[in-house]
């Protein structure tokens, strides 16, 4: 067990470990959904410290690495403009459009900023009159309260000059696409604890009752994850398939209810495509038409961009759980951080990228 | 930026009708926006994401977690300057290698 000495206090973590062995009778597909949990999986090499037939797959939870290319590419066109500040999260920076990246935007003079908070962007407008100020709003339900926050109170104060490019993706939807596939072999999910901070837990027993499988909500540190596995090994083996909350300190069965109740206002569900997986019905929120005018979509005309992807990139198999990174041939070849092919390799829940910071010589070194 | 942190309130105040508070992540502090969890309270651990508190958390956790990030270096990546970090995520991941 060679990562025990990674997590701090090796004792919680063994007994977790154990008990996951003592039941474990046969192969499990276990898929975690978000990114943040498959860092902490790599890094920590908890996937190597589970019984043999307990299998991880790395589901499509990365927002970065879904959004879709043609709004990458509008990105680019906007934030190119010389009467454009294009505020992003700094994680949106070297994903790959179809001819170069935000970083390279601003290499080249465009008017790029990195923020913390999409508040951040909102004052950067209220200082800059003259400038139109675009963010760049993606995420999963949990981001999405805070760029909601943003043109609202934008809305209330008046602030003309501000508006968001907005590509939000949601979980439940993302769940039901993955067991649709006919090629789907996971049995059970651990659901991303953030997002149900958020949303609560109520849109998961019907997915689980539908699918019949275990649905168990799992916190992003090393000990949440194994806790989240022990409940999920347990139900499976006892042929269980029930919602469970394995992070109750951070989800509360109702969730966030003041930031459900903004998102209901501000956003609209829409059909969206995900980028390397495709289209999924009902799996987005847009600005609601009150918030029209805040929409950037609308302001700039971005029409009109052919989009080209590399033909060698498989990120959507990497991000359905169907490939491991490392069976991409590009992986840490054609493909490394300095020169990505894929989203998933340069952000930071990207599960190409968290193969090649943690794995990277074990993989390639190998071959 | 999907990361949440726990840190703890040091102090609130309204901006142009918002509420915003004062947060301490393990010595780094940043302007948080309270707006969601409007009623807690000077002391209290919240978990945060993108200068949003989305929840409450207890005090314990929020240290045990706090420490954890601390030594995986976890807390300066979220807080470090997001354009040095793009900038530099070539270098730092090459020269990492395990
Ligand atoms: S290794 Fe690179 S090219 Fe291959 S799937 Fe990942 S991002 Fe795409």
């Amino acid at each position: 067990m060679k990562y025990l000495e990674e997590f701090g206090d090796p004792e919680p973590a063994r007994r977790l470990l154990d008990e996951i062995h003592a039941v474990t009778t046969r192969s499990w597909s276990l898929m975690e959904v978000c990114g943040g949990q498959t860092h902490s999986i790599i890094r920590h090499g908890i996937d190597q410290l589970l019984p043999d037939g307990i299998e991880l797959i790395h589901g499509p939870g990365c927002p970065v690495c879904v959004t879709p290319l043609e709004v990458i590419d509008r990105a680019l066109a906007i934030a190119a403009r010389p009467d454009v500040v294009f505020c992003s999260f700094g994680d949106m920076l070297r994903v790959p459009g179809s001819g170069q990246d935000l970083f390279s935007v601003k290499s080249a003079g465009g008017d790029v900023r990195v923020v913390y908070s999409p508040l951040d962007a909102l004052k950067i407008a209220r200082q800059n009159p003259e400038k139109e100020v675009v963010f760049f709003g993606i995420g999963f339900e949990t981001t999405a309260p805070a760029n909601a926050m943003a043109v609202y109170q934008a809305r209330r104060l008046g602030v003309r000059n501000f508006s968001l490019l907005v590509s939000h993706v949601l979980v439940p939807p993302a769940i039901a696409a993955v067991m649709e596939s006919p090629t789907c072999r996971v049995q059970a999910f651990l659901a991303a604890g953030h997002v149900c901070s958020v949303m609560g837990t109520s849109e998961y027993p019907p997915l689980a009752q539908r699918y019949k499988v275990p649905i168990v909500i799992t916190g992003f540190e090393p000990l949440d994850i194994l806790e989240g596995i022990r409940r999920t090994v347990l139900q499976l083996e006892s042929g269980r398939h029930e919602v469970e909350n394995a992070y109750p300190r951070a989800v509360r069965e109702e969730g966030n209810t003041p930031a459900v109740a903004m998102l209901r206002d501000v956003f609209e569900v829409t059909d969206r495509t995900w980028r390397g997986i495709g289209a999924i019905p009902l799996s987005g929120w847009r600005l609601a038409e009150k918030y029209g005018a805040f929409d950037a979509e609308r302001r700039f005309d971005v029409s009109g961009i052919r989009t080209q992807e590399s033909s060698l990139c498989r990120s959507g198999e990497v991000l359905q759980g169907q490939i491991k990174p490392q069976e991409c041939a590009a992986f840490g070849k054609e493909c490394t951080p300095r020169k990505p092919l894929g989203a998933t390799m340069v952000s930071s829940e990207g599960a190409c990228a968290a193969y090649y910071t943690h794995r990277r010589l074990e993989l390639v070194d190998a071959t | 930026m999907c990361l949440a942190v726990p840190g703890r309130v040091l102090s609130t105040v309204e901006v142009d009708g918002t509420l915003m508070a004062d947060v301490d992540f393990g010595g780094v502090r940043k302007e948080v926006c309270l707006q969601y969890i409007p009623d807690v309270t000077i002391g209290e651990y919240v978990i945060v994401h993108v200068g949003f508190a989305i929840q409450r958390l207890d005090e314990r956790s929020a240290e045990e977690t706090l420490a954890n990030f601390e030594r995986l270096g976890i807390l300066a990546e979220e807080f470090g300057d997001g354009l040095e970090q793009a900038a530099q995520q070539q270098d730092l991941v090459e020269g990492a290698g395990r």
